[in-house]
């Protein structure tokens, strides 16, 4: 049953905010739906095709909910084209799911309720779970949803797919909430574990979607090649006592074959077609690590001249703070040093734990154990996850052990 | 089809500071902006200064106070506004990206739906 609700949650709801062209109306009907199935199937066994049961279950108490409301026609915004043509029963399907991520990740809505749209609508997840990812009150987080929802009907936001002029821009909208709850999941910005497995499955299983709904895009192949190489690693990120493995401590016969190949096939065949972009380059560096056969023999040279294309394609701080930390495993600590010091001065890495904590490394291979006690200080005092902060206070404690002889 | 309202905000002193060339390729993008739109547009005025606004509240004892100046005191002020009909908010948002507002680095537009009373 959760496996249905995973995999079949936005195909029902965007199916049934279809015709009832109202999203409370929808996402309750594909909730009863859902409620339904989890009553009837234990009797009457799974269908054949469960989905199908559950769009037309769904849809059918969209239809009694409608005729109840008589006034519903004059009273609720109309969602949907008068004249959308429905096509073959599959691609309006596809349709309708696509039309849904670009209803939730519409440029004209903050951030926040496009991320918090996005998994409530599209990937199912229930508002708890919702604000529980981004450690807010459910009360919070429901009342956030209900605002975006409002502001859909109220301004209008079209539930469509835009038009070809508009398609890049929106597009690319859409991939930075995927990629944004994908970095949320791959690493947790707060809390006891370290990853958010829910989140990161809920961003894979987006961006697999819409690579399946727009296979040409080759920017939506780039990301999903980038979020298949990381996630790849997942295995091996932890000891068996739960301590954070760096990569260079990982266990690479643990790192996910099959979804390594997939993503250098998908990088493959995203830069035979287009210049490179920003994911393309991002998917290249991580196919890179997942080449090398140790730590030892990875191309840092490969991975600083990526870095430097990456730095003119998205200028970024934390572009030019991975670029330094991959020049200072080519040339040595002090080189990296060097380049991270710039740094320093730049407000937008003056939270960022991962700055500290890069000075922090280098300073420790030099044997500089006081400043490297002052830099694991600072990067556990930006640190939230437990994780991360029982790692960079094991390293303190081996630093100071060499301050007190 | 849905009615919007299309707020005009910006630094009055900017306004002012305008050359003669600058003004008139000012109206021309407004020209533009009604050219486009056409009869989608059912009403707009350019405001006169926030600075002779006059603003009514309540003395909390059931009467009216009369203030001098504008509601709220801002660098940036309204200063004039459009209502349009358009489909759905990305056509309101084209129409108004043609408002050479939205290009100036010290004034805006923010586009509220109307509310339909039916």
């Amino acid at each position: 049953m959760g496996r249905a609700h995973r995999r079949d949650w936005a195909q029902v709801f965007a199916t049934t905010a279809q015709l009832t062209r109202d999203l409370d109306i929808a996402e309750e009907c594909a909730q009863d739906a859902f409620e339904q199935a989890l009553r009837t199937w234990p009797k009457t066994g799974i269908p054949d095709r469960p989905g199908a049961w559950l769009t037309t279950t769904a849809r059918n108490r969209a239809r009694d909910v409608m005729r109840r409301e008589s006034a519903f026609r004059r009273a609720m915004p109309l969602l949907v084209d008068e004249q959308t043509v429905p096509g073959p029963e599959d691609s309006l399907l596809d349709d309708d799911r696509l039309r849904l991520v670009f209803t939730c990740c519409h440029p004209a809505m903050s951030r926040d309720a496009q991320i918090a749209l996005t998994l409530r609508l599209v990937c199912g997840l229930s508002t708890a779970e919702v604000a529980r990812a981004f450690l807010v009150q459910e009360a919070t987080m429901a009342a956030r949803i209900t605002r975006a929802k409002k502001k859909i009907s109220a301004s209008r936001i079209p539930y469509r797919v835009p038009p070809p002029d508009q398609l890049a821009e929106r597009v690319s909208v859409a991939l930075e909430v995927v990629h944004l709850i994908f970095t949320t999941g791959h690493t947790a910005p707060i809390g006891p574990r370290l990853a958010r497995r829910d989140l990161a499955d809920s961003a894979i299983g987006l961006a697999r979607m819409l690579h399946r709904l727009m296979p040409r895009n080759t920017e939506i192949s780039a990301l999903l090649a980038l979020l298949l190489l990381i996630d790849a690693r997942a295995p091996s990120r932890l000891s068996p006592a739960g301590r954070l493995l760096l990569l260079q401590e990982q266990d690479r016969s643990r790192w996910d074959q099959r979804l390594i190949a997939e993503g250098t096939g998908l990088l493959t065949e995203a830069l035979r077609h287009e210049p490179p972009t920003r994911y393309a380059v991002e998917a290249a560096i991580a196919a890179v690590h997942a080449e090398a056969p140790t730590w030892e023999e990875t191309n840092w040279s490969e991975i600083v001249s990526l870095y430097d294309v990456l730095r003119r394609l998205w200028p970024s701080p934390v572009v030019e703070l991975n670029r330094a930390v991959a020049i200072g495993l080519r040339d040595g600590p002090d080189s990296g040093l060097a380049q991270l010091t710039p740094l320093l001065d730049d407000p937008a890495l003056a939270s960022y734990a991962y700055l500290s904590a890069a000075r922090a490394d280098f300073l420790r291979q030099l044997r500089r154990w006081r400043e490297a006690a002052r830099a694991y200080e600072k990067a556990l005092a930006l640190t939230d996850n437990d994780v991360e902060r029982a790692f960079l206070t094991g390293r303190l404690a081996d630093v100071r052990a060499h301050l007190s002889r | 089809m849905g009615k919007y309202m299309l707020l005009i905000f910006g630094d009055p002193a900017q306004w002012d500071a305008m050359t003669p060339e600058q003004g008139k390729a000012h109206d021309a993008a407004h020209s533009g902006f009604a050219a486009a739109a056409g009869s989608k547009i059912f009403g707009g005025e350019q405001l006169e200064d926030a600075a002779v606004a006059t603003t009514l509240r309540s003395d909390g004892a059931g009467g009216v106070t009369t203030t001098d100046g504008p509601f709220l005191e801002t660098k940036e002020v309204l200063g004039g506004f459009y209502l349009l009909t358009a489909p759905d908010l990305d056509e309101a948002i084209r129409l108004a990206s043609k408002l050479p507002e939205v290009q100036a680095g010290h004034s805006g537009v923010e586009i509220r739906p109307v509310v339909d009373h039916g």
